[in-house]
Order: structure tokens, then C-alpha cells, then sequence
């Protein structure tokens, strides 16, 4: 049993060197065939996204192809083969199938807990599935690494709370109002993280979207880009009375806003709550409006403190995802041992004896009257006929040939050897 | 049968310690053994109110002990309400110790069946305690939920969003929960006062005795007309609401307990 993972990543190679190596558009499939047809690749997967460029392989000696498979590389990317070597990095089985495990649970990723990856993990599998690039072993594996994934998403918090400030601006909102989609929201200025935040309010439910600029013209362009309307920069404050969340960005270099002013807007608010977010830098609102009631002020420090408490987080609850990749990395490797064929031969002649005794008690108990050597002859004969069969394939599975794993497999389903631990892969395989 | 009463009790003060792990450290499992545990206690619970009504003859509310112990059944009744309609997470972690503290205190006061003065025997006793215990049953669920909010509103105004913050309800939801169950309670309280004065009228004679449980009812029935007035013309929602409501609920304690142990009065059980 061989697993092979050849890589490099974000932490090994910088930007340069990974779009160099990436496989995209056409150069996948072509990758994939070409790794599939060098000798020792028994079965190969590709993975290449903007953080990393993987190789997964089943190969039949890892030393021996682990230099094939740098050739590959430098030779498919026409690069030099010592460029590359300082980049990439190599796992073998217990490591290799550790590594694939945390990869697709989000573990090795720039950010941790980022949902993105296992998607394209999935994706990368399914096209080499479907190229016919993989092996019996690496599906197994594949399949392993997804549910892994799932159990660490529900059984951790890793990917719960908002890494980006305009995530955590928007997690925010959902915690002060219920639905945000009877709420309406206000964007004063423009600026590029505030246009993201608007953004990630819109996709979650903001409907009634408002845009004040201190160039009417700007505020009309971006209104009709993000759907709502402009209103004059002039008349924002008369507009927060029907407002309930405000994303502040503009260059202005004093408060725009006093807490005496919005203690008025409030009573005409009939002091209904409103979520006031303010990125600028130097700070537009009154920092003191915070102290007011169901007034709930953010700047951009704030924002990042809650950014950075929720990284920390994750990383606790990476810990936690840790121990059950261990977990899960042992039981894939009691299954890879399984596959040896010892256990299986061994198996199947306890079946056959099974067998073999119970079919010759019920014989014996119906035939009454006869001597000892009658009945010698008949288990005789009937071991010779267990034997018989049972020899062709133990000779096959002990022989070291290349699809012996596949034998294995083949053999334990046709004759109903499978263990407990099976029966979810099974599921798995159905999926 | 007393050994019903025991059970119960022990069922919400296993729920009580559920919720209390479930504040720091959550999982769906442990929400579900919460609800199940309460939801056990809240059957057996029922079953020995049941049972004690067939001995005396009439709903058990005529000593301090059954009163108390209704009273702790109006509010988990109402906590199941509250749940199945809005799901509030953790809610179950606020109430229930409440709920296992006057268990506690019903389970230490005297137990024996008192027999009822003839005077008062009448329908009325159902109508007029129902009434009241599940008016003041609302209150208290509307001062948890008010403490909920209090506790999500320091998270959100210091800026610390912890684990807490994100298993906790939204501040709205808090605050429009805490509304309806105060807009419930008002109008239970005020028919339980209308009811109670024709009670009295029908058996003593008059409408209004200024037995110190009518004036501390009637103070706690100015309270949450105070309560809605303010909210309702002086926009005081959120944490403004959520202190009154603690505050509302301290005179329903003070109604319930303080008169009945401290003060005299044909509400007291003493003959």
C-alpha cells in the first residue's frame, strides 16, 4: 500500500512559483493523463486551487516514483527541476492520508475553517473519477476525506463565526435585529470594504438599500449598481430616522455625526434600534453614541478585535478538529492493513470450514447407520472439494501483483467477508 | 401523592443542572436531554397536582406549599409554550432555575391539607387563581427573557462576542418576546383583580378589603401599566423594558411570597 502526496502550498511556495504550477483550464485533464501514464502511478487525483497546487497518488514504490513525479512536474510546467524541489513537499501513507484529511477539513487552509476548500477537494476527485485517473484505494480515500470534513463542520464550531470584518458586520446585524429583511440600511460614502459589507447585508435579505455621497452623481452610480436609491448628502440625518443599519466610510475628517443629534434622531426613532457601522478612517461618528441606548456603534477596531477573538476561536476549535482527523486517520489506516491479503485468506477458509461443518452435521445426523469409514469418506471428499476451490484463489491473492488490492476488495464482497467497518464505507460508496 | 411531587422536583433540578452546563458548553444532545428532562418533571408534575385536586376536592392552591408548586407549573407550562413557538435558544438555561428554586421552596413549606373556609368555596377559587397564577407566570417568563436580553446586550455594547453571544437570540427577538409576555400577563393580572373582587363580594361582602395582598397587587398592576405606558409613548424597549420587567417580576415575588410570609390578611392561610 502506497499513498503518495507530492505538493506545494502557500506556506512552502509564494504566488510566483504556484501559478507556475497550477493546473487550470485544459492543463488538468492533459495533467492528469500524463500522470496517470507514468509508470508507478497506479491511480492519481489533481488538486489545484489558488493556495495550492496537490498530487495524490497510489503509486507501487513511493521512493522510486517520487522522483517520476517531480519530472512530471518540472517537465509539464517547463520549469527546472531544482527550482522546484525547495517548494514542494511529500507525505507517505500515515502522513499522506493525515495530510489529505486536513486539507479537506479546512485545517491546512491560509484561513482556517474556510468553506471553500472542501468543495474544491470534492471537485477535484469527482473530475479524476471521471477522467478514470483513480484507484480503488484513492476512492476509498477521497470518500474518507469528505466525511471527515463533514463530522469536523458539525462537530466543531470551526467554521461558525465570521473571519472578515464584513462578515462579522453582517453577523452582527443578525444579532440585533432578527430579519433582516424588513430592515433598511443607509451606506454614507463609498470605500471598497464598505461596498463589501453593503454587499453581504444585500445577500442577507437587505431589500430597502439607501446611498448618501457628498457627489450626488457617485451616489446615483452606486445606487443603481447595489438596487436602492441615492438620497443628498445634506438630508442623511434625516434619513437615519427610517434607518436601521448605517455603514459609515466617508473621508470626511471630522464626526459627521454628534451623540446630542442622535439622541434626537432616537426619540424620533421612537428609540427603535439601529446598528451604526463606521469604517472611515479618521472616525466619522461620534464615538459616545455607542453609550446611548439601542444605539449600537462599531468602528473598524471594533470590528477587528471581533475578527481576531473569532480567529482565536477557530484555532481552539482546530485543536479539537485535530483529534478527530487522528481519529479517523487510524481507522482508515486499520482499513488499508485489512486489504493485506493474510487477514483475507484467513478469513475466507474460516468461512469455508464453517461451512463445511455445519453441512456435514446436518449430512451426518441424516444419514443413520453407517460405519466410521463411510463417514470418513464423505468429509473427506468434501474437504477435498473445499480445498479444491479455495486454492486458486489463495494462490492469487498471495502473489504480489499490481491489482492485488483490488483482488482483495473483490474477494472479501463476493464472499460476504466484510468486517463491521465496512458497512459505513459501503454507505459512503453509494453516496 | 407525595412521592410525585419528589420526582418532579428532581427532574427540574436535573434540568436546572443541564441548563446551567449548557451556558458554558453547548450540543444539540445536551438541549434535547434539557427539554426531556424538564418535560419528564413537567408530567409527573402535573399528575401530583392532579392527584392532590381529587383529595381536597377542589384545584390545590389553598396553602402555601400547593400554591407555590402551582405556581412553578404555570411557568413551565408557559416555557414549553415559549419554545415550541419560538425556539429561543437557552431559554430553558434561565428559567428553569427559577422554576426549581420555587419548587424548592413549595417542597419545605407545610404540607398537610388544610380544610378550606366554607365562605370561600366557590367557583371562584379556579377562576381567580388561574387567572393570577398565570399572569404572574408570564411576568416571570418575561423577566428571563429580559435577563437574556441584558446579558446580550452587554456582549453587543463591550464588543466581547463570545460563544454565549452566538447561541444567544437576536436583541429583537428578546425584546418582542418579552413584550408579548408582558402584554399577556397584563391583561391576566387585571382580570385576576376583577375576579377576585367579585369573589369577595359574593363572600365577604365587599369588593375591596385593602387586604395587603389586593394593595401589592394593585402596586404590581401599576408597575406593568407603567411598564407598557413607556414603552408604548416613551419608546422605552429593549434594556429599559428588560429592567422594568425584572423589576415588575420582584413585586410579583413580593406579592407572592413577602405578603403570605411577612403580612396578614384572608390571602395568607392562616385561619
Amino acid at each position: 500500500m502506497n499513498i503518495l502526496v507530492t505538493g506545494l502550498n502557500h506556506k512552502t511556495a509564494p504566488v510566483e512559483v504556484r501559478e507556475k504550477l497550477a493546473f487550470d483550464g485544459e492543463k488538468l485533464p492533459e495533467g492528469l493523463d500524463a500522470l496517470k501514464g507514468t509508470p508507478g502511478v497506479r491511480g492519481c487525483i489533481i488538486l489545484s486551487t489558488c493556495n495550492r497546487v496537490e498530487l495524490y497518488t497510489e503509486v507501487s514504490e513511493a521512493d522510486v516514483v517520487k522522483g517520476r513525479i517531480v519530472r512530471f512536474l518540472a517537465e509539464f510546467h517547463q520549469l527546472r527541476e531544482d527550482d522546484l524541489r525547495g517548494s514542494l513537499y511529500f507525505y507517505t501513507d500515515r502522513d499522506a492520508v493525515r495530510h489529505i484529511f486536513r486539507v479537506a477539513s479546512s485545517l491546512d487552509s491560509m484561513v482556517v475553517g474556510e468553506p471553500q476548500i472542501l468543495g474544491q477537494v470534492k471537485d477535484a476527485f469527482e473530475y479524476a473519477l471521471s477522467r478514470k485517473c483513480t484507484s480503488m484505494v484513492l476512492n476509498k480515500l477521497m470518500k474518507k476525506a469528505i466525511s471527515v470534513a463533514k463530522r469536523v463542520r458539525t462537530e466543531t464550531r470551526i467554521a461558525e463565526n465570521a473571519v472578515s470584518i464584513s462578515y462579522a458586520a453582517v453577523e452582527l446585524a443578525k444579532k440585533i435585529f432578527t430579519d433582516l429583511s424588513d430592515k433598511s440600511f443607509i451606506l454614507l460614502g463609498a470605500g471598497e470594504m464598505a461596498e463589501l459589507a453593503v454587499r453581504h447585508l444585500i445577500s442577507n435579505g437587505v431589500r430597502d438599500v439607501a446611498v448618501a455621497n457628498r457627489t450626488y452623481q457617485r451616489a446615483v452610480e452606486l445606487a443603481t449598481e447595489l438596487g436602492g436609491r441615492a438620497v443628498p448628502f445634506e438630508d442623511f440625518k434625516e434619513a437615519l430616522v427610517n434607518t436601521d443599519i448605517v455603514i459609515c466610510s466617508t473621508g470626511a475628517p471630522t464626526y459627521i455625526l454628534y451623540k446630542d443629534e442622535m439622541k434626537e434622531l432616537m426619540k424620533r426613532r421612537k428609540q427603535k434600534s439601529v446598528f451604526i457601522i463606521d469604517i472611515s478612517v479618521p472616525r466619522n461618528i461620534d464615538p459616545a453614541i455607542n453609550d446611548l441606548d439601542n444605539v449600537y456603534l462599531y468602528d473598524v477596531d471594533d470590528l477587528q478585535e471581533v475578527v481576531d477573538s473569532n480567529i482565536l476561536e477557530r484555532r481552539k476549535e482546530a485543536e479539537r478538529a485535530e483529534t478527530i482527523v487522528e481519529e479517523e486517520v487510524a481507522k482508515f489506516e486499520r482499513w488499508l492493513n485489512s486489504l493485506d491479503a493474510v487477514p483475507t485468506i484467513v478469513a475466507l477458509r474460516q468461512k469455508a470450514e464453517e461451512i463445511k461443518r455445519a453441512e456435514l452435521r446436518r449430512l451426518l445426523n441424516r444419514l443413520q447407520g453407517i460405519d466410521d469409514r463411510q463417514r470418513q469418506l464423505i468429509e473427506y471428499t468434501i474437504s477435498a472439494v473445499v480445498n479444491k476451490l479455495l486454492h486458486p484463489p489463495t494462490v492469487a491473492l498471495k502473489e504480489d501483483r499490481e491489482d492485488r488490492d483490488i483482488l482483495i476488495a473483490a474477494v472479501k464482497a463476493l464472499y460476504g467477508l466484510e468486517e463491521g467497518d465496512e458497512e459505513t464505507d459501503n454507505r459512503h460508496k453509494r453516496e | 401523592m407525595v412521592i410525585l411531587f419528589e420526582l418532579a422536583l428532581t427532574f427540574y433540578f436535573a434540568a436546572t443542572v443541564v441548563g446551567i452546563v449548557e451556558l458554558f458548553r453547548s450540543s444539540k444532545a445536551t438541549e434535547t436531554f434539557m427539554l426531556l428532562l424538564t418535560g419528564s418533571g413537567f408530567i409527573l408534575h402535573t399528575l401530583s397536582i392532579l392527584s392532590r385536586s381529587f383529595e381536597a376536592g377542589h384545584l390545590p392552591v389553598t396553602n402555601m406549599h400547593e400554591a407555590t408548586s402551582f405556581f412553578s407549573w404555570c411557568i413551565v407550562l408557559l416555557f414549553f409554550y415559549i419554545e415550541y413557538r419560538y425556539r429561543v435558544g437557552l431559554l430553558g438555561s434561565f428559567i428553569m432555575p427559577v422554576v426549581f428554586l420555587i419548587m424548592l421552596s413549595s417542597s419545605v413549606l407545610p404540607r398537610e391539607i388544610t380544610p378550606m373556609n366554607p365562605i370561600l368555596r366557590s367557583y371562584w377559587l379556579w377562576v381567580h387563581t388561574t387567572l393570577a397564577f398565570l399572569g404572574d407566570a408570564s411576568f416571570a417568563m418575561a423577566a428571563g427573557i429580559g435577563l437574556m436580553y441584558l446579558v446580550q446586550e452587554h456582549f453587543v455594547k463591550k464588543k466581547h462576542l463570545g460563544s454565549l453571544f452566538h447561541r444567544l437570540p437576536s436583541l429583537q427577538m428578546l425584546d418582542e418576546i418579552n413584550y408579548r409576555l408582558i402584554s399577556l400577563g397584563f391583561p391576566l393580572l387585571t382580570l385576576a383583580i376583577i375576579t377576585g373582587a367579585l369573589w369577595a363580594e359574593s363572600a365577604l361582602g365587599s369588593y375591596w378589603r385593602w387586604d395587603p395582598k389586593e394593595v401589592w397587587s394593585l402596586i404590581t398592576w401599576f408597575i406593568y401599566v407603567f411598564v407598557l405606558h413607556a414603552r408604548l409613548r416613551q419608546g422605552w424597549r429593549g434594556r429599559k423594558a428588560a429592567i422594568l420587567s425584572l423589576v415588575g417580576f420582584a413585586a410579583v415575588l413580593f406579592t407572592f411570597f413577602g405578603v403570605n410570609l411577612l403580612l396578614k390578611g384572608y390571602h395568607a392561610f392562616v385561619k
